[in-house]
């Protein structure tokens, strides 16, 4: 790996991931557009280029590029009520230019709903516009604390069915042995995933928690490949190095505060949110993302791939997401949570309030909400922003001091 | 002597205390963040108190405009300075209703004073005090007359309570369906507080309950409130100082 580093290995495989697909395309090899926690594996076993609408709608976003698509979609008839994601993608769809880098059209696309429901609609209007196939894994969500076996046999099912589908789209018989291969190697990266994320336990934090956000681009569009997995071995290897050595997340500044992040990340306004958390020497140490591409499963077995898919946090009942949430607060050794209530996520909105109010009464960790959006840059206020981080240092502060007493 | 300036998105406030806790001067001034009000309110109170620039020892700010007042010593959030000013002088407060200027926040204290938690509205006017002041142009009622004019009015105008742009227009078609002013007034007012009250459900209201804030200025706003949230609410002889008091008592606090 030459002594790259992972960041380095990092912008490269993007740089590969998206150049790949539109040289695919070009070769007039199937390119097909997925949500981002779909069981690739049967794709990447088929060899078909698969790209994610959620990661280049957020890269629109992060480089301030997202009015111009949500400009185009709001103009075209949808409301601005609809997820910001969805409406930035489906004026891509058209305009199929953007500095923050293209991708191309897909031949065919993959819905898995375990991420949300209203994507299946997003990505009918995708199908039927674009006259291409859909394949749609429809993953119920789980009303009961554990996975049902009659929901797994229901996935299960459906992936089978999917096989199907890809041998007739593609012509070509589906190699179960490669399968096997690509099931091995997306658990390897899932878990290195994991465990670099974990090492943001250690305090002070060798983990800047932003980072999560950056690295989260290439979990989601390499876990099927050994590339992949040998990126986050690597950045786990650097975090426990710098953990070791007691290092911190960040070269000037001391972590001061240790706090969890719930939600997607506010893109268009990504330096300024981080900026706003330094300043207070917060580090975001943890998110929900880490356990979202926790995708583990023993090889060969499609019960336990079926229930891997039905598994991330989203799709789980809300006493799975206290206890969750309660979980990263005593593993992590939090001193707070910043609730994203972010506008297009109805779903991850939904809940919130309730689970702020469980989680605070079991642990007694101070927490804040705050308005704002994935890619919409209009739902978004500084000035609240940082009234509301600034409130949380004061009650951490405060916490802190009260603790201190306590043991005197 | 300790200086508390809170600086809001309509008016300046400044409290100053003696090394004992005693307030030796308010100042408010109706301009806020981005206006030079800040510094008449302080020349005004200091004025009061007899005192020269020099013989503050501390200065805290807190409000809206907070970040850029540059003599500030330290800036604190007005939540914590609102929980602080409450308990200097309601010692068994327990939930604070502040409504100042753009936002509304509903505070819950604990038993010790420090902020237990707290929920202020998003970004949106509805519930703060910019409607009241949509309000008192919509009326043709000025701002210190709302109150007299809510209590001549009677119960059964519905307004929005989702969005003061909204509800505006909402008062206009009331008043010229020949709905009298007393009673949009009164409907406007129920729907202020059903917002705040739907706030208070979410964090939990216990008593002691205090409104303070520009807003709580206004009897006929804090008996609607009153009734909404189904508690008594004590009420302060200024609440509109509470904030910048709450950043003097941090002022006079700070080692």
């Amino acid at each position: 790996m030459d002594n790259k580093t992972s960041k380095q290995l990092l912008g490269e495989l993007l740089d590969r991931h998206y150049a790949g697909a539109m040289q695919a395309k070009q070769e007039g090899k199937l390119v097909a557009w997925a949500t981002s926690i779909s069981p690739q594996e049967l794709l990447t076993t088929m060899g078909i280029h698969t790209v994610y609408p959620e990661n280049h709608a957020a890269a629109i976003g992060a480089r301030k590029c997202a009015q111009e698509f949500i400009d185009y979609s709001e103009g075209h008839g949808y409301s601005s009520d609809i997820c910001s994601y969805a409406r930035v993608n489906l004026a891509y769809m058209d305009i199929l230019n953007s500095e923050a880098g293209n991708i191309p059209k897909p031949d065919l696309i993959v819905c898995c709903n375990n991420i949300c429901n209203t994507v299946i609609k997003w990505y009918e209007n995708i199908a039927k516009e674009l006259d291409i196939p859909m394949i749609l894994f429809d993953i119920p969500f789980n009303h009961e604390y554990e996975i049902s076996e009659q929901n797994t046999n229901y996935i299960k099912k459906q992936f089978l069915e999917a096989i199907l589908q890809l041998e007739q789209i593609t012509n070509q018989k589906f190699d179960y042995d490669k399968l096997t291969e690509v099931m091995k190697i997306s658990t390897e990266t899932s878990i290195w995933w994991k465990k670099a994320a974990l090492q943001a336990r250690a305090v002070p934090s060798p983990l800047n928690g932003f980072d999560l956000f950056n690295y989260m681009a290439t979990i989601v569009c390499a876990r099927g490949t050994k590339e992949g997995r040998d990126l986050f071995k690597l950045w786990y290897e650097e975090l426990g190095e710098k953990a070791k050595q007691g290092a911190g997340p960040w070269r000037e500044g001391q972590e001061l505060y240790r706090v969890m992040w719930d939600g997607i990340a506010c893109w268009p306004h990504l330096a300024d949110t981080y900026k706003v958390l330094k300043k207070y020497g917060i580090n975001m140490v943890t998110s929900t993302y880490p356990d979202s591409w926790y995708i583990v499963y023993d090889t060969d077995d499609l019960d336990g791939m079926a229930r891997a898919y039905s598994s991330n946090y989203v799709n789980r009942n809300l006493d799975f997401g206290v206890d969750n949430i309660t979980k990263l607060v005593e593993d992590y050794r939090l001193d707070g949570i910043i609730y994203h209530s972010n506008r297009s996520c109805k779903l991850m909105d939904f809940r919130q309030y309730e689970v702020q109010r469980r989680v605070e009464e079991r642990t007694g960790v101070p927490s804040v909400v705050f308005d704002g959006d994935q890619t919409d840059p209009r739902a978004f206020s500084l000035a609240q922003y940082e009234t509301r981080i600034q409130a949380l240092v004061e009650m951490m502060e405060a916490r802190k001091y009260r603790e201190a007493e306590d043991h005197e | 002597m300790y200086l508390g300036v809170d600086i809001g998105s309509s008016a300046s406030k400044a409290v100053i205390l003696d090394k004992e806790g005693q307030i030796q001067a308010t100042a408010v001034v109706n301009t806020g963040a981005g206006s030079s009000g800040v510094d008449l309110a302080v020349r005004q109170a200091l004025g009061k108190a007899g005192l020269t620039d020099t013989q503050i020892k501390r200065c805290v700010a807190t409000g809206y405009g907070r970040v850029l007042f540059e003599r500030a010593d330290k800036q604190i959030t007005e939540i914590s300075c609102h929980a602080k000013g409450v308990r200097h002088i309601q010692k068994e407060a327990k939930t604070i209703i502040d409504i100042g200027g753009q936002d509304a926040k509903v505070i819950r204290l604990r038993d010790s004073g420090a902020v237990e938690n707290f929920i202020m509205n998003e970004k949106c006017a509805a519930g703060t005090g910019r409607f009241l002041e949509v309000m008192s142009l919509v009326l043709g009622c000025p701002l210190s007359q709302l109150s007299d004019l809510v209590k001549k009015g009677k119960t059964g105008v519905s307004i929005s309570s989702v969005c003061t742009v909204f509800a505006e227009s909402e008062m206009i078609s009331q008043l010229s369906s020949g709905q009298t002013a007393a009673d949009v007034a009164f409907g406007a007012m129920e729907s202020i507080a059903q917002r705040i009250s739907g706030m208070g459900n979410r964090i939990g209201i216990i008593p002691a309950v205090v409104m303070s804030g520009g807003a709580a200025l206004n009897q006929a706003l804090v008996d609607s409130v009153e009734a909404a949230v189904g508690q008594p609410i004590l009420r302060l002889a200024d609440p509109q100082i509470i904030g910048a008091l709450g950043a003097a008592k941090y002022a006079l606090e700070l080692a």
